[in-house]
């Protein structure tokens, strides 16, 4: 039987899972950010090499990066307690998701920044920019494109991370399927979520892509 | 007299895992204000790292270079960076901002200086006059042609007022034609604001066209420097004879492999003539005193530092007797005489 109240639960898991992927994927961006930019800085053909701090954050990343993601959940549960006071709920499921996204998207900055062209960067050199004004005003602006398909890409991540939160009482849509879907066999609400992710995943995927074309504009 | 560019004793060597490369060694020159320099040499041969270490983006390993008699590496990064401002730099693939429109472009370094933005903009405007790009100011890179993406990077090199230009290979990437327009344009740039512009090349042509001095780099070393005028038709070192004769352009290797056939063996000489040798008939003249044909192999008109001069390559008769009266029978005609059978292989 779907109920009003099966619906209400499923628009508070629409609710739910928006909040947890755009907040985890935005904290995910404070941290992933200036790690991606270090990364692209301080190796070895970088604006300043620096084969210390390259090696500490490569190691970081790579550590996060292969540990499966429902593991590095239940390892975090310590610490999200520590930091927001519980370990389920939207809320709680937060803190484990930007520790998996934040070296997921410092990769994929680092990719990005590594693909500006090195003549535009010496050019700057060349004018006696400083490392500051030719991270932000060169590599960041040249990359930008770049770096929209990736957020694009880290939100879905985020978004599929976030349903796996389910299993242990995430809560959101993923929560919802796991519940109701698996534990009490309602095959046609775990299909509705499924449907309800897809579609999530597309609106983001096609309004990331709209707007990373429209700021590009090395195209004639 | 001490020139605006100073170099002394220059050694570069490159360290990597395995092994030291030296690409450049014991280099000295002298740049004066206001000359069009040329730097030219095969691909490989160390010019580029030469002109990178002119403003320090490559520190040289041994040696000094100086600036308007200040010497880069006493300088703290920060120094280093404000005196970058004077040198401007424009390149082969141009280095455009490809995110930005040819305004912004042209603003970028004024703001790196701390220009405000409105007063950066109505630079910008100025300077797309004098390149003569004033109706792409709102374009973006991706929109131009190689030739008015080099007229944008020489605005942008300009905008700082710079007292020094250095162009490494800035017209390799376009056609004869665009080509001979920067050429232009960087001359008259050289001649209104007094700009010092150092050319790195592999092109002989462009030497030939625009520079007043130029200095030859040969595997790291400086083989050869001095007027373009005395170097083209005096040149000592193989690596000057090399560029000079073999002027590598597409169009001329079945013709210069040709003269090489036909030079196999023989003894040829190749001769310019200076300004006053030009109206008399000299080769007709030589022929009729001689009674001994010679063989034309090559002959050209060139441009050299804005004057007509005339290039031969002849095959001589084989006595050697007479070789050498005709040789001698040139020079007391002011004709600058080379033999050219041994290095052309």
């Amino acid at each position: 039987m779907w109920t009003k109240e099966i619906t209400l639960m499923i628009a508070a898991g629409i609710r739910d899972t928006l909040y947890m992927t755009l907040v985890s994927t935005l904290c995910g961006y404070i941290l992933g950010l200036p790690m991606g930019i270090t990364l692209a800085v301080t190796d070895k053909g970088g604006i300043k090499p620096n084969p210390v701090v390259y090696k500490i954050l490569d190691v970081t990343a790579n550590i996060i990066r292969s540990i499966p993601f429902l593991i590095l959940l239940i390892l975090l549960i310590p610490f999200t307690i520590f930091l927001v006071g519980k370990s389920y709920g939207a809320t709680g499921t937060i803190v484990p998701l930007t520790v998996a996204a934040a070296p997921f998207i410092a990769r994929m900055i680092e990719s990005s920044l590594n693909e500006v062209d090195k003549g535009v960067i010496e050019a700057a050199q060349s004018m006696g920019a400083d490392i500051f004004t030719i991270i932000w005003k060169v590599m960041l602006v040249e990359a930008r494109t770049s770096i929209l398909a990736g957020a694009t890409i880290a939100v879905g991540t985020v978004l599929g991370y976030s349903a796996m939160a389910g299993i242990v009482g995430g809560g959101g849509l993923g929560d919802i399927a796991i519940r109701y879907g698996y534990y009490r066999y309602r095959t046609d609400i775990m299909f509705a979520t499924v449907i309800l992710l897809v579609v999530l995943v597309q609106i983001f995927q096609t309004i990331g892509m709209r707007v990373s074309n429209k700021l590009d504009k090395r195209k004639r | 007299m001490s020139g605006i560019i100073e170099v002394r004793d220059l050694t570069k060597v490159f360290t990597t895992e395995e092994s030291e490369v030296e690409a450049l060694h014991d280099i000295n020159l002298s740049i004066q204000a206001g000359d069009i320099y040329g730097i030219i040499g095969m691909s490989g041969a160390g010019k580029s790292t030469l002109v990178r270490c002119l403003n320090f983006l490559e520190r040289p390993t041994k040696g000094t270079v100086e600036i308007g008699g200040r010497d880069l590496s006493a300088m703290s990064e920060r120094e280093l960076r404000g005196l970058r401002s004077e040198i401007a730099m424009i390149f082969q693939h141009f280095n455009l901002l490809m995110q930005k429109n040819v305004t912004d472009n042209i603003c970028f370094p004024l703001i790196i200086a701390g220009m405000k933005k409105k007063d950066a903009r109505e630079r910008a405007a100025q300077l797309l006059e004098i390149v003569g790009m004033t109706e792409k100011a709102k374009a973006y890179p991706a929109q131009l042609s190689g030739g008015q993406k080099q007229r944008v990077a020489i605005a942008r090199a300009l905008a700082g007022n710079p007292k020094i230009l250095l162009c490494d290979e800035a017209t390799s990437a376009l056609d004869p034609q665009t080509t001979r327009s920067i050429l232009t344009l960087l001359k008259e740039i050289n001649r209104q604001y007094g700009i010092t512009i150092v050319i790195i090349t592999h092109e002989m042509a462009v030497v030939r066209e625009i520079c007043s001095h130029v200095a030859i780099i040969s595997g790291g070393c400086l083989a050869e420097q001095g007027r373009v005028f005395d170097i083209f038709s005096h040149p000592k070192t193989d690596a000057a004879k090399e560029l000079i004769v073999k002027r590598g352009k597409e169009s001329e290797l079945n013709l210069e492999s040709r003269q090489r056939s036909l030079m196999d063996g023989k003894c040829c000489i190749r001769i310019v003539f200076s300004v006053n040798s030009s109206f008399e008939p000299v080769i007709a003249n030589m022929v009729l005193k001689f009674g001994q044909p010679v063989n034309i192999l090559k002959a050209d008109t060139m441009n050299v530092e804005g004057i007509a001069r005339g290039e031969m390559i002849l095959q001589l008769p084989d006595e050697k007797e007479m070789q050498e009266n005709m040789k001698d029978y040139l020079i007391e005609r002011g004709l600058a005489v080379e033999e050219v059978n041994g290095y052309v292989d």
